[in-house]
């Protein structure tokens, strides 16, 4: 690109700096008209004072927020221990459902069916299923805990997806890379291994960010099978107080978890089409 | 089977010329004129309601349900049954029944955004253990090490958290059937009911599980009297009240929960 000097803007620069202004200051007045239109008439409604003290209401978030925060460390080490193994199995799962090996086929049927099923459960299914039923066989405590199978259910469920995201990766390497490597003289592993899977890793790194958010907020749906988690927390306080503020409580600690990551994979994903241009 | 038949037409006797005889005191104020519209849980459990069917006026609920109408002017053809949760009944707007009628435990907090009627019933809570525990002590000290288990959006909750003071941390669950399906699998040892239900459920549901003490029903922290619940600022609500004393007054309350609940006498005070 060439430079120029600032004092010596063509008309054409001109005109559009001009028009950026414009559309900067239509696009000011019509989000405050907006937010005035909003201020100003939801309080008018009639059933705005009762909505108000029931989902707004300040002395109950006041009372309730601090034990939604520390029901809030449950979703967090849910959390910590199964975005991991859901990464492992996952990419196993799409490796499985890749492989050209005939005497591997069973794996890849069983890789195909796996992720049909646990993809087309709803997830909630799956934890009541899990989460009651195999303890339900007779195990031993600890090893009985809701925690434990409420976790491998979210394991199989969004290890499914997350295996079809990093097959759709694998697939957008050009197979002329794999064709390439094995005629280097590598193996098939290690073509995978060395060449395809970094470049499909790092291209689907921004729908993985996406279902790292989904996680996040569907370890509540643990809640099903007795940990008090989040949810559970605010569902209590909602019963006591008969109000739903505290649902409004969990929101926030949400939203102060996932808009910064969404703003994450959103930034990796506009970083991503910038270099692929 | 006859005595019951006899039993229904003698009510729907009573019922017919309570209605014509009876001062209107809900004219006017209820849902849709005429009808007395009364809400139950989805399902609504045994022994609250029988076989998830209040339109039978069987089962305690129902069946006070269907006296008090009476008592209030409302012959059976005229009472209407819906099908609430628990939020429903408690957001912010019109609700779609007169009242609700769901074993709710009338509580300070609760009467800020709903009214009750007075209490129909005053259950006292109840320890239901599973086939690993049924030899627990019901003392305080034993029920402690426990591990426990209730419904998330019951007053047992609170009663745990401030009472029993588990050592281990407590799970909680969506409903009754959640409770048992936890009990089963061994993933909680106990878990607090109001009476009605814990006996229930251990004679009917969960195999090997024992109703093993009851906190009694006066103690001053104890908040499980049973209301109707109503719109914040029902019109109806004096109304109803008229009709649960009187039934409270002549007896029938006692004769239909004697009716309807277990005899709770022989489980043990939780010391």
């Amino acid at each position: 690109m060439r430079k120029r000097q600032a004092a010596s803007a063509t008309r054409r620069e001109i005109y559009e700096a001009e028009r950026r202004r414009r559309s900067l200051a239509v696009a000011a007045a019509s989000t405050a008209v907006v937010v005035l239109a909003l201020i100003v008439l939801v309080p008018l409604a009639p059933g705005w004072e009762k909505v108000q003290k029931s989902f707004f209401n300040g002395a109950v978030l006041a009372k309730s927020f601090p034990r939604l925060l520390d029901a809030f460390k449950v979703n967090v080490m849910i959390f910590a221990w199964s975005a991991p193994s859901i990464a492992i199995l996952g990419l196993l799962i799409a490796l499985a459902r890749g492989v050209r090996a005939p005497t591997l086929f069973p794996l890849r049927i069983f890789a195909t069916i796996y992720t049909d099923v646990f993809r087309g459960v709803p997830v909630i299914l799956t934890v009541y299923l899990i989460g009651f039923g195999i303890p339900g066989l007779g195990l031993p405590r600890p090893w009985n805990s809701p925690y434990i199978w409420g976790s491998v259910a979210l394991v199989l469920t969004y290890s499914a997806y997350v295996a079809e995201i990093f097959r759709s990766g694998i697939d957008s390497v050009h197979h002329s890379q794999r064709s390439a490597a094995l005629s280097l003289g590598l193996s098939e592993g290690q073509a995978m291994r060395d060449v395809i899977l970094p470049q499909a890793v790092r291209n689907v790194v921004p729908s993985q960010m996406n279902m790292l958010i989904a996680l996040q907020k569907d370890v509540s749906l643990l809640s099903f099978i007795g940990p008090v988690e989040i949810f559970r927390q605010a569902g209590v306080f909602k019963s006591l107080l008969a109000n739903f503020t505290p649902y409004v409580g969990a929101a926030i600690i949400f939203l102060a978890v996932t808009i910064p990551a969404t703003r994450y994979a959103d930034y990796l994903m506009a970083k991503q089409t910038r270099e692929r241009r | 089977m006859i005595k019951r038949f006899v039993f229904a037409l003698l009510s729907s006797a009573l019922v017919t010329s309570v209605a014509h005889a009876g001062g209107h005191c809900a004219a006017g104020k209820t849902l849709t004129d005429g009808k007395l519209t009364i809400a139950t849980g989805n399902p609504a459990y045994y022994p609250w309601v029988m076989d998830d069917a209040p339109e039978s006026g069987k089962g305690f609920e129902a069946a006070v349900a269907y006296a008090m109408a009476s008592e209030m002017g409302f012959p059976a053809a005229d009472v209407v049954w819906v099908r609430t949760s628990f939020d429903e009944a408690i957001q912010p707007g019109a609700k779609n029944f007169d009242l609700n009628m769901q074993q709710y435990s009338i509580t300070p907090e609760r009467e800020i955004v709903v009214d009750f009627s007075v209490p129909y019933y005053s259950a006292p809570m109840a320890v239901l253990v599973g086939k690993g525990a049924v030899d627990t002590a019901p003392t305080m000290a034993d029920l402690k090490g426990l591990k426990w288990g209730a419904v998330g959006s019951t007053t047992a909750v609170s009663k745990l958290e401030n009472v029993v003071k588990p050592e281990s941390a407590i799970l909680l669950y969506a409903d009754n059937a959640d409770v048992n399906a936890a009990i089963s699998a061994n993933q909680i040892d106990a878990a607090l009911f109001d009476l009605p239900t814990a006996l229930f459920l251990s004679a009917v549901m969960i195999e090997g599980s024992k109703v093993i003490g009851q906190f009694s029903a006066d103690a001053s922290d104890n908040p499980d009297q049973f209301g109707m619940l109503m719109e914040d600022g029902n019109a109806l609500k004096d109304c109803v009240n008229q009709a649960l004393t009187k039934l409270a007054a002549t007896g029938r309350l006692a004769a239909i929960e004697a009716e309807w609940l277990q005899d709770t006498t022989g489980v043990p005070l939780i010391k």
